[in-house]
C-alpha cells in the first residue's frame, strides 16, 4: 500500500506554531460538533411522540440562555482570533537578517535566483535553520507560493512583490505548490524545497549546472573553471546600473539630477507632496518602472520610465544591486 | 374540506383547452406559485447540470497522473460546476422557488408586490442560464467561478465573456426577487400580521433580500469591467496595463461573500419552520433568531477581506476582517443553539422534513466551525485555497443549503402540489445524502490540511486514498440526490390526498386549501397571534394521541 | 373585515388601475415608491463600484488624473449640469401638476423634462465624438464626418490599443515605445473610467427617457388622476437618481 499521510511534515518553525494553535480549534470543535450532536440525539429520541415523558411547561425563551450561549462563544472566538493574530504578525514580518532568495512565478513554472547568481526553476534549496525571505513577483496571472510543509503561503502577483518568510527546521524535500488558479497547467505548477543542513546548502550553491532562464533561453553554466555560478545577482545589477546609464543622474556621491541612492534601501524617504515612504522592494520597483509615481523632495520628476526595457529577471537584479549599497553605506 | 379529492380550482388547474393555451398560461402567468413552479424546474435543471460536472471532476480525481481528461476539460468541468452551481443554482434556489411560492402565502396576501417583475425576474434567469449554456457548449470557461483578473481579463482564451454576461444577467433577476420581496414584506402583510408576528422564514428573506439588492450591483460592475478589460485591452485590473488585480478581488467578494449569506439565510429559516413544526412547539429565542439573521446580512458586508489574507493585502486589513469574522460566527451559533433547545420538551417526530432539518444542524456546525479556523489568520495562510476550504464551503452550501432546500421542498409539496410523497422512501433518501454527503467531504478537510491545492487536475499520488474515498461518497451522494427526484414525481399521480394542513402545522400557508387557489386566500385572513403559536399542551397532546403504527 | 372577499374588495372603492395584489390603491402606491426606493439604493451601489475603483486609481495616479481632467472639455459638461437640474425642477413641477390634476401642465412639464433629456444625450454624444474624432485624426467631429484635415489631431484619448496622450508640449510622446505605456496607463485608467462612468449614465438616462415617454403617452391617454399618479411620482424619482449621479460624476470627473 502506497504511504497514505494523515497530517503533514512539521519542517518549519511556524508548523509546530501553527499546528497547536489548529489544534486547539479542533480540541473547541469536538466539544461542539462532538456534544451539540448528542444533545440533539438525546433530544430527539427522549422527546420522541412516541415517547411518554413530563411535557408540561414548555419554554420558548430564556434570556439568561441567550447571553450565556452568545458570550461563551463569543469568548472563545476572542482567544482564538488573538491567538491567531500574534501568530499571523509574526509570520508576515521577516526578521532583518534573511537569506533573501528571488522568486518569479510565470505560466507554469517557478523561477529561482539566489544571491550568488546561482538560478533554479521549480525547486528552492533552502538552509536549516536560517531564515529565508522570498521575494516574489509573477510575470503573467496571480500565483501562489505554497509549501505545506512550512504552513506559509503567499499570492504572487504581477506588477508588484510579496514578501514571505519561513526558517526551515527539518532536512527534506517538501511539496512546492502553486495554490492560486492560474491557468491550464496550473497542477503541473509544483516543485520541491530541498532544505539542507547549512554546509550542504553551501556545497550545492557553489555547484555550477545548466539552468533555464526565466525568458527561456538555457544558460549552460560556466565551463567549471573557477567556482563562479554565474555573477551574484547584485554584481549583475551593478552591470545594468552602469549599461543602462543609471549613474549618470543618481551618483554615488549625491548631488545627480537624481538622488544617491546609497543606503537607500529601507531609510524612510521623503517625497516631494511632503509624504514619507519606507523605501522597501515595491518602492525600489515602482521608482524604476513608474518614476514619477513617487518623486523624492528636492528632486525634479525627470527620469523615464523602465517599463518594457527590463525583465523581471533583470529588475530582481537592480533591487539586489541597489539593496547591497545599504549593507556597504552601513 | 374533503381529503379524498384535490381542490376544484388551484392554482394548477385551469380551463385551457389547447396544449397551446395551457402553455400560455404557465409562460405568462403572473401568479407567485406558478412562478415558483417554473423555477423550481429550471433551479433543478441547472442543479443536475452541475452536478454532472461535478460527476466529471470526482472521477478525474481518482487517478493522481490526470489521465481521464486533458487539463483544459477538467478546468472546464470544475468552472462549470462552480458557475452553474453558484450563480443559477445555490443563489436562486430558496428565495426564487420556496419564497417565492411562499412568502405571499405566508404574509396572507394575494400574490407579490410586483408580480410581473417576477415573471421577468424568471425570463432573465432563463436568458442568463442561456449565456452560460451557449458558453459551456461552444468550448466553456476556464477560469474558475471566481473569475480571478488579470488570468480572466487577459490570459484566459475561453468564453468568458459569455459566461460573466450570463452571470451579469442573472444578478439583474436576483435584485428584482430582492426587490420584490422587501416591498411585499412591508406593505403587503395582513392585517394583525405584525414584523414580530412574522414566520422566521419570512425573516430570513428578508435579509437576503437586502443583501441581494446591495451586493448583486456591485458584482455586476466588477464583471462588466472584465468585460471591458477583455474586449478594449485596457488596464483596470491587469498590472501589466496600469491596472490592479487585487481590485477585482475587493469587488468581487464584496458581493460573494454577502452571496454566501443570500444562500444560508433563507436555508436557516427554512429550518426553524421545520423544527418548530414537528416540535410541536413555538420555536425558542424567536426574536434573536430573527435579529441574528438582520445581524448575519449586516456583519456579512464586512468581511470579505477574509478571502485575501494570502493576496497581499496589508496585515492590518487582514487582522479586522479577521475579527469581523470571528464576531459572524456568533449569530450563527445563536441559531443552533435555539434550534436544539426548541427540542426540549417537545413532541418530535421523524418525518422526512425534520431528518433534513435534523441532517442541516450537524453538517452547518461542522462548516460553521471550520469556518472559524479559516477565519483565524495564522491557520488560513496554510489551509486558503487547498481542499480544507473546498470542505468548508461544500459543508455550508451542500450541507447547509440543499439541505435546507429539500427538507423544504419535502415539508411543502404537499401544499404545492396537493399530495403526499412516500414518506419511507423520503427518509431513505434523506440517509443516503446525509452519508454520502459526509464520506464525499470530510475526506476533503484532512487533504486540505495535508495541502491539497484545490483546483488540482493531477496531484501528488499520496493523496490518492482520501481522493478515492471522497469519490466513492459522491456516488453514493448522486444516488441520494436521484431517488427524490423519482418517488416526487411519482406522488404526483399516486400520492395520497394531503389536505389542507397534513403537518398540523400552524402558518397562514396551511390555512388555505392544498394547492392553493390562484389569489391563495378566499378570504383575507386576520391574524391575531404570533407565529408558531402552539398552546403549551400541543406537544403533550400530540404524544398522548400517538399508538403504535403512527408515524415515527 | 374578515368576511370580505378578494371579489367584493375589488368590486368597490377604487378604480381600475388597482392591482389585483393589492387591498387598497395607498397600499399600492406605498408599494410602488418603496420598490422604487430600494431599487435607487441598488443603482446606487452599481456606480459604487466605478466610484470604488475611482478611489483607488485616483489615489495610485494623482498626476495622470489632474492632466487628464483638463482635457476633458469641461464648459459642455458644465452646460449639461444646468440642463440636467433644470430638468430636475421640471420633472418636480410635473409631479406637482399630476397631484393637483392639471392636465396641461402635467403634459408641458413632460415634454421640457423630455426636450432637456435629449439635449442633455446630445450634448455629451457631441462630447464623446469630439474624442473619437480626435482618435481618427480629425480635430473635431465636423471635420471628421467630412473627411478633411485627418491629421490635424495627436492625442486619442479612447482607451485601446490607439490610446495617446498628448505630452505638455501639446505634441505626442511618441517613440520611447513601452515606456509610453507605463506613464500612460493612469490617463488611459482615466478615461477608461470616464467613459465607463458617464457612458453608463447615458444608459440610465435613455432608459429615463423611454420612461418618461410612456408616462407622457400615459397622461395623454388620461389615466392619471389626483387619486392615482404614481408612475409619474416613481418615474420623477428615477429621473432625479439620473440627475444626482451625475452631480457626483461632474466633479470627479471634469473638476478634479
Amino acid at each position: 500500500m502506497r504511504d497514505f499521510p494523515l497530517f503533514p511534515d512539521q519542517a518549519s518553525t511556524f508548523a509546530t506554531q501553527v499546528d497547536q494553535l489548529y489544534f486547539f480549534l479542533v480540541a473547541l470543535s469536538l466539544i461542539f460538533a462532538g456534544v451539540l450532536p448528542f444533545v440533539i440525539l438525546y433530544l430527539i429520541v427522549r422527546y420522541h411522540r412516541s415517547q411518554k415523558v413530563d411535557r408540561s411547561n414548555p419554554v420558548d425563551s430564556n434570556l439568561k440562555l441567550e447571553l450565556t450561549w452568545t458570550l461563551i462563544p463569543l469568548g472563545l472566538v476572542m482567544v482564538v482570533f488573538f491567538w491567531g493574530a500574534f501568530l499571523y504578525v509574526q509570520m508576515r514580518t521577516p526578521p532583518t537578517r534573511t537569506l533573501d532568495v528571488y522568486v518569479i512565478g510565470k505560466q507554469w513554472m517557478w523561477h529561482v535566483q539566489h544571491p550568488n547568481g546561482k538560478r533554479e526553476n521549480n525547486e528552492l534549496h533552502v538552509p536549516v535553520g536560517q531564515p529565508v525571505k522570498l521575494i516574489m513577483t509573477s510575470q503573467d496571472v496571480i500565483h501562489s507560493f505554497y509549501v505545506p510543509a512550512f504552513r506559509v503561503k503567499q499570492d504572487v502577483l504581477p506588477g508588484r512583490y510579496t514578501i514571505m518568510w519561513f526558517e526551515a527546521t527539518k532536512p527534506g524535500e517538501y511539496h512546492l505548490f502553486c495554490a492560486e488558479y492560474c491557468g491550464t497547467e496550473h497542477s503541473l505548477m509544483i516543485g520541491r524545497v530541498v532544505a539542507l543542513p547549512l554546509a550542504d546548502y553551501e556545497r550545492w550553491l557553489a555547484t555550477p549546472g545548466p539552468v533555464v532562464l526565466p525568458d527561456g533561453t538555457i544558460d549552460t553554466g560556466q565551463p567549471v573553471v573557477a567556482p563562479t555560478i554565474g555573477d551574484p545577482m547584485a554584481a549583475a545589477g551593478a552591470r545594468l546600473f552602469t549599461s543602462l546609464g543609471c549613474l549618470g543622474c543618481h551618483a554615488m556621491a549625491g548631488g545627480g539630477v537624481g538622488p544617491s541612492l546609497q543606503g537607500l534601501y529601507g531609510a524612510t524617504e521623503k517625497m516631494a507632496d511632503g509624504s514619507t515612504v519606507v523605501a522597501d522592494e515595491n518602492y525600489l520597483r515602482e521608482s524604476i518602472l513608474n518614476p514619477n509615481a513617487k518623486v523624492v523632495a528636492g528632486y525634479a520628476a525627470v527620469m523615464p520610465s523602465y517599463q518594457g526595457q527590463i525583465t523581471e529577471d533583470q529588475l530582481n537584479q537592480l533591487i539586489a544591486y541597489i539593496k547591497s549599497l545599504a549593507d556597504t553605506g552601513n | 374540506m374533503s381529503t379524498l379529492s384535490l381542490p376544484q380550482s388551484s392554482y394548477i388547474r385551469d380551463n385551457s383547452r389547447t396544449f397551446t393555451d395551457w402553455l400560455k398560461s404557465w409562460l405568462l402567468t403572473v401568479d407567485h406559485k406558478r412562478i415558483a413552479i417554473l423555477y423550481l424546474l429550471s433551479i433543478n435543471f441547472f442543479f443536475l447540470l452541475g452536478g454532472l460536472a461535478a460527476t466529471l471532476v470526482r472521477v478525474e480525481l481518482i487517478t493522481p497522473q490526470g489521465d481521464l481528461m486533458s487539463s483544459d476539460v477538467y478546468n472546464r468541468a470544475f468552472t462549470l460546476h462552480g458557475v452553474i452551481m453558484v450563480f443559477f443554482f445555490l443563489i436562486p434556489s430558496i428565495p426564487a422557488v420556496l419564497g417565492n411560492f411562499l412568502v405571499p402565502l405566508m404574509l396572507g396576501a394575494r400574490d407579490l408586490a410586483f408580480p410581473r417583475l417576477n415573471l421577468l425576474s424568471w425570463y432573465l434567469y432563463m436568458i442568463g442560464g442561456l449565456f452560460a449554456l451557449i458558453a459551456a457548449v461552444f468550448g466553456g470557461v476556464d477560469t474558475g467561478w471566481t473569475f480571478y483578473t488579470p488570468f480572466s481579463s487577459t490570459y484566459s482564451n475561453s468564453n468568458v465573456v459569455m459566461t460573466i454576461t450570463g452571470a451579469f444577467i442573472m444578478g439583474f433577476s436576483s435584485i428584482l426577487t430582492g426587490l420584490n420581496f422587501i416591498v411585499t414584506i412591508h406593505k403587503m402583510r395582513a392585517p394583525g400580521l405584525t414584523w414580530f408576528r412574522l414566520p422566521l422564514f419570512i425573516w430570513a428573506n428578508y435579509a437576503t433580500s437586502i443583501i441581494q439588492i446591495l451586493a448583486t450591483p456591485v458584482l455586476g460592475i466588477a464583471l462588466l469591467l472584465v468585460v471591458v478589460e477583455r474586449l478594449w485591452g485596457v488596464g483596470i485590473y491587469d498590472p501589466a496595463l496600469g491596472g490592479d488585480p487585487l481590485l477585482f478581488q475587493h469587488l468581487f467578494w464584496f458581493y460573494s461573500h454577502p452571496a454566501v449569506y443570500i444562500m444560508i439565510l433563507p436555508a436557516m429559516g427554512v429550518i426553524s419552520e421545520l423544527i418548530s413544526t414537528f416540535s410541536r412547539k413555538r420555536i425558542f429565542g424567536y426574536e434573536f433568531i430573527a435579529f441574528s439573521s438582520i445581524a448575519i446580512a449586516i456583519l456579512g458586508f464586512l468581511v470579505w477581506g477574509h478571502h485575501m489574507f494570502v493576496s497581499s493585502q496589508s496585515v492590518y486589513a487582514g487582522l479586522v476582517f479577521s475579527f469581523i469574522t470571528m464576531l459572524v460566527a456568533i449569530p450563527s451559533a445563536i441559531k443552533v443553539f435555539n434550534w436544539t433547545a426548541t427540542l426540549y420538551k417537545g413532541s418530535i417526530s421523524y418525518r422526512t422534513p425534520m431528518l433534513y432539518a435534523l441532517g442541516f444542524i450537524g453538517l452547518f456546525v461542522i462548516g460553521g466551525l471550520t469556518g472559524i479556523f479559516l477565519g483565524v489568520t495564522a491557520v488560513d495562510l496554510h489551509v486558503t485555497d487547498t481542499y480544507f476550504v473546498v470542505a468548508h464551503f461544500h459543508y455550508v452550501m451542500v450541507g447547509g443549503t440543499i439541505m435546507a432546500y429539500l427538507g423544504g421542498i419535502h415539508f411543502w409539496w404537499p401544499k404545492m402540489t396537493g399530495r403526499m410523497y412516500n414518506e419511507t422512501w423520503g427518509s431513505i433518501a434523506a440517509l443516503i445524502i446525509f452519508v454520502g454527503f459526509n464520506m464525499t467531504f470530510f475526506p476533503q478537510f484532512i487533504l486540505g490540511y495535508l495541502g491539497m491545492p484545490r483546483r488540482y487536475h493531477v496531484y501528488p499520488p499520496e493523496f490518492q486514498i482520501l481522493h478515492v474515498m471522497s469519490t466513492a461518497g459522491a456516488s453514493i451522494l448522486a444516488i441520494g440526490f436521484i431517488v427524490p427526484l423519482i418517488y416526487l414525481g411519482i406522488s404526483l399521480r399516486k400520492g395520497a390526498i394531503a389536505g389542507d394542513n397534513p403537518w398540523g402545522a400552524t402558518g397562514l400557508e396551511w390555512k388555505t386549501s392544498s394547492p392553493p387557489p390562484t389569489f391563495n386566500f378566499d378570504k383575507t385572513p386576520i391574524v391575531t397571534e404570533e407565529a408558531y403559536a402552539y398552546p403549551p399542551e400541543a406537544a403533550e397532546r400530540d404524544a398522548a394521541a400517538w399508538r403504535p403504527g403512527s408515524p415515527l | 373585515m374578515a368576511t370580505i372577499t378578494h371579489e367584493e374588495a375589488h368590486a368597490h372603492t377604487h378604480g381600475p388601475e388597482l392591482q389585483h395584489q393589492f387591498e387598497t390603491p395607498e397600499q399600492q402606491k406605498e408599494a410602488a415608491t418603496l420598490g422604487m426606493w430600494a431599487f435607487l439604493v441598488t443603482e446606487i451601489m452599481l456606480f459604487g463600484g466605478i466610484f470604488m475603483a475611482y478611489i483607488a486609481y485616483r489615489w495610485a495616479f494623482p498626476e495622470a488624473w489632474e492632466e487628464s481632467a483638463a482635457l476633458l472639455n469641461t464648459p459642455l459638461a458644465t452646460v449639461n449640469t444646468v440642463v440636467l437640474l433644470v430638468s430636475s425642477l421640471t420633472v418636480a413641477l410635473a409631479v406637482n401638476a399630476a397631484e393637483e390634476g392639471r392636465k396641461r401642465r402635467l403634459i408641458t412639464m413632460l415634454v421640457l423634462t423630455i426636450v432637456l433629456g435629449v439635449t442633455f444625450l446630445v450634448i455629451k454624444g457631441y462630447e464623446y465624438s469630439e474624442k473619437f474624432a480626435h482618435c481618427a485624426g480629425a480635430k473635431d467631429p465636423i471635420s471628421w464626418i467630412t473627411g478633411s484635415d485627418l491629421h490635424e489631431s495627436h492625442e486619442c484619448l479612447v482607451p485601446g490599443r490607439g490610446f495617446m496622450f498628448p505630452d505638455e508640449h501639446g505634441s505626442t510622446s511618441g517613440g520611447h515605445g513601452a515606456a509610453k505605456t507605463a506613464t500612460q496607463s493612469g490617463h488611459q485608467l482615466f478615461f477608461l473610467l470616464y467613459f465607463s462612468a458617464t457612458g453608463l449614465h447615458a444608459i440610465h438616462m435613455i432608459i429615463g427617457l423611454g420612461v418618461m415617454t410612456t408616462i407622457l403617452v400615459m397622461a395623454l391617454r388620461d389615466r392619471f388622476s389626483p387619486t392615482y399618479f404614481t408612475p409619474v411620482e416613481i418615474g420623477g424619482l428615477y429621473w432625479h437618481l439620473i440627475d444626482i449621479i451625475w452631480v457626483f460624476l461632474f466633479p470627479l470627473f471634469y473638476l478634479v
